[in-house]
């Protein structure tokens, strides 16, 4: 099983845990990635709110890319690109005219297209859960995980196509599979104050706090993510969070993919934990 | 829980969207040319306030969501244009999932947004505007999101240049930014911005 693989900009930068293990974690199951060629931007937060053109031209041609490559199926781990990609696709699949004019813009006609996937979906299949659970090295058991989605995996349902939109179990039973105990809890698919981070800071402080304070009240003893924007406003902004509420928490925010590596065996120097801001030592030691 | 939230669920059983009779001479010029411009149509709300309930930024809002679209229906353009509303909105979809009209309430702020800025008024929140016109142009000098690049971009548009500098220094020194844009690609982003532009002039 082959997949082309769209990392987007945050994986290559202040994400790039999560496209290490990532990839650690599809070597182990035996799917292969192949990066695509000279990707772009997506459009992220800046395209939608100022040309919606600009915001369907730019994942489209990425998707152009991936079909003149020859791939039919891609995975996208970001949940903002795999938002906008699959808000691209709902658009001209149901606005023809509008469809025209972007693959003026891009320069390509699609023929078959291609489906836009995301790994929680591709890993939480009943025959990928099993065999995830065939390769689990290392007991998991005694760490207490909430499984956190936010805004853009689930929503729209009709858009995305993906798990249930207010209480999303993909993560749950991916960690489940790999020994991890997960938490029933209130805040799976609240915002986090999402690209807010840079301009109304304090909006992000407040939804991150409640978040985090969600998490503490049912025990986690961390928060698994799959979006680089919830994981640099939990974990990057967690130390202010701390100090304007007056509390603690210490809770490590990991990608869901750095939690299956380390069930699965693959050394945590190739899974970056140490990239974090709040530290994941805590973690470790309940590895057994 | 999947029965009761899911919204196809509810179609089934017949709990679909309401027609509402609607006269034609009672729908504003404004929500005319909104739906005109992006096929939204805001006059089948009924104003259950459910956007409102679920929105996680309403509280920091001058008109709720609801509060917009019913001034929409009202055909306020000045009063919507120049909410913090639009702005404020996170794009988080879940106005969108939960309209019982399903009225795509965040794509509408999406809508709303463009004419504002293309009308040229003078947004409420300017560092939000200003965080737009710096991320766009970073995605088509570089092709790909240069982060430190547009962090620096943001300070000199907004003159905060001290803000977030200790969080700064600590990313650094975990690596969690890169210092060089890659410049990959930049050759195709210039080419589609360019050729978006030149459409929109139509």
């Amino acid at each position: 099983m082959k997949y082309a693989y769209y990392p987007g900009c945050s994986l290559h930068s202040t994400a790039k845990e999560y496209d290490k293990s990532l990839r650690a974690v599809y070597e182990k199951v035996g799917i292969e990635l192949e990066e695509v060629k000279n990707w772009i931007c997506c459009g992220s937060s800046w395209a939608h709110p100022t040309s919606k053109l600009l915001s369907l031209a730019l994942p489209l041609k990425n998707l152009a890319e991936i079909e003149k490559s020859g791939f039919g199926e891609v995975i996208v781990p970001c949940a903002a690109c795999f938002s906008r990609f699959k808000i691209a696709l709902h658009a001209v699949d149901n606005e023809p005219q509008l469809a025209a004019e972007v693959e003026g813009i891009i320069e390509h006609k699609f023929k078959d297209g291609v489906k836009v996937h995301h790994p929680l979906d591709t890993l939480s299949s009943n025959a990928e859960l099993s065999r995830l659970t065939g390769l689990v090295k290392n007991d998991l058991s005694g760490l207490k995980v909430a499984c956190y989605y936010g805004c853009l995996l689930t929503r729209p349902p009709k858009v995305t196509e993906f798990d249930d939109c207010e209480y999303p179990q993909s993560m749950d039973k991916i960690l489940q599979a790999v020994g991890v105990s997960t938490l029933d809890w209130s805040y799976k698919t609240d915002c986090c104050g999402a690209s807010f981070a840079l301009t109304r800071t304090e909006i992000v402080l407040k939804l991150s706090h409640d978040i985090l304070e969600g998490a503490k009240s049912v025990g986690a003893d961390a928060i698994a993510v799959a979006c680089p924007m919830c994981q640099a406003n939990l974990d990057t902004r967690q130390e202010e969070i701390e100090e304007k509420y007056q509390t603690t928490y210490h809770l490590p925010i990991l990608y869901f993919t750095q939690l299956v590596g380390i069930s699965l065996g693959i050394p945590v120097e190739k899974l970056l934990l140490k990239r974090h801001l709040v530290d994941t030592e805590d973690v470790l030691e309940k590895v057994r | 829980m999947k029965e009761v939230f899911e919204p196809k669920a509810a179609v089934d059983k017949g709990c679909g969207t309401m027609e509402l009779n609607i006269p034609p001479e009672t729908v504003s010029e404004f929500a005319e040319i909104i739906k005109e411009t992006s096929g939204l149509d805001v006059n089948v709300c009924y104003q259950c306030k459910k956007c409102t309930s679920g929105c996680p930024v309403s509280y920091a809002m001058d008109y709720t969501p609801a509060q917009l679209m019913h001034a929409i229906r009202l055909g306020l353009k000045d009063l919507v244009l120049n909410s913090t509303t639009i702005w404020l909105c996170a794009s988080c979809e879940t106005c969108t999932t939960r309209c019982p009209q399903e009225v795509d309430i965040a794509n509408v702020m999406d809508t709303l947004r463009i004419m504002a800025i293309r009308t040229g008024i003078k947004p409420k929140m300017t560092e939000i505007t200003a965080f737009y016109r710096t991320g766009l142009s970073n995605i088509r000098f570089f092709g790909r999101m240069y982060e430190l690049g547009l962090i620096g971009m943001l300070k000199l548009a907004t003159g905060q240049f001290t803000k977030d500098m200790d969080l700064g220094i600590k990313m650094l020194k975990k690596g969690k930014l890169k210092l060089l844009p890659s410049f990959q690609g930049s050759s195709m982003t210039k080419r589609i911005f360019a050729k978006v532009k030149e459409q929109e002039k139509v």
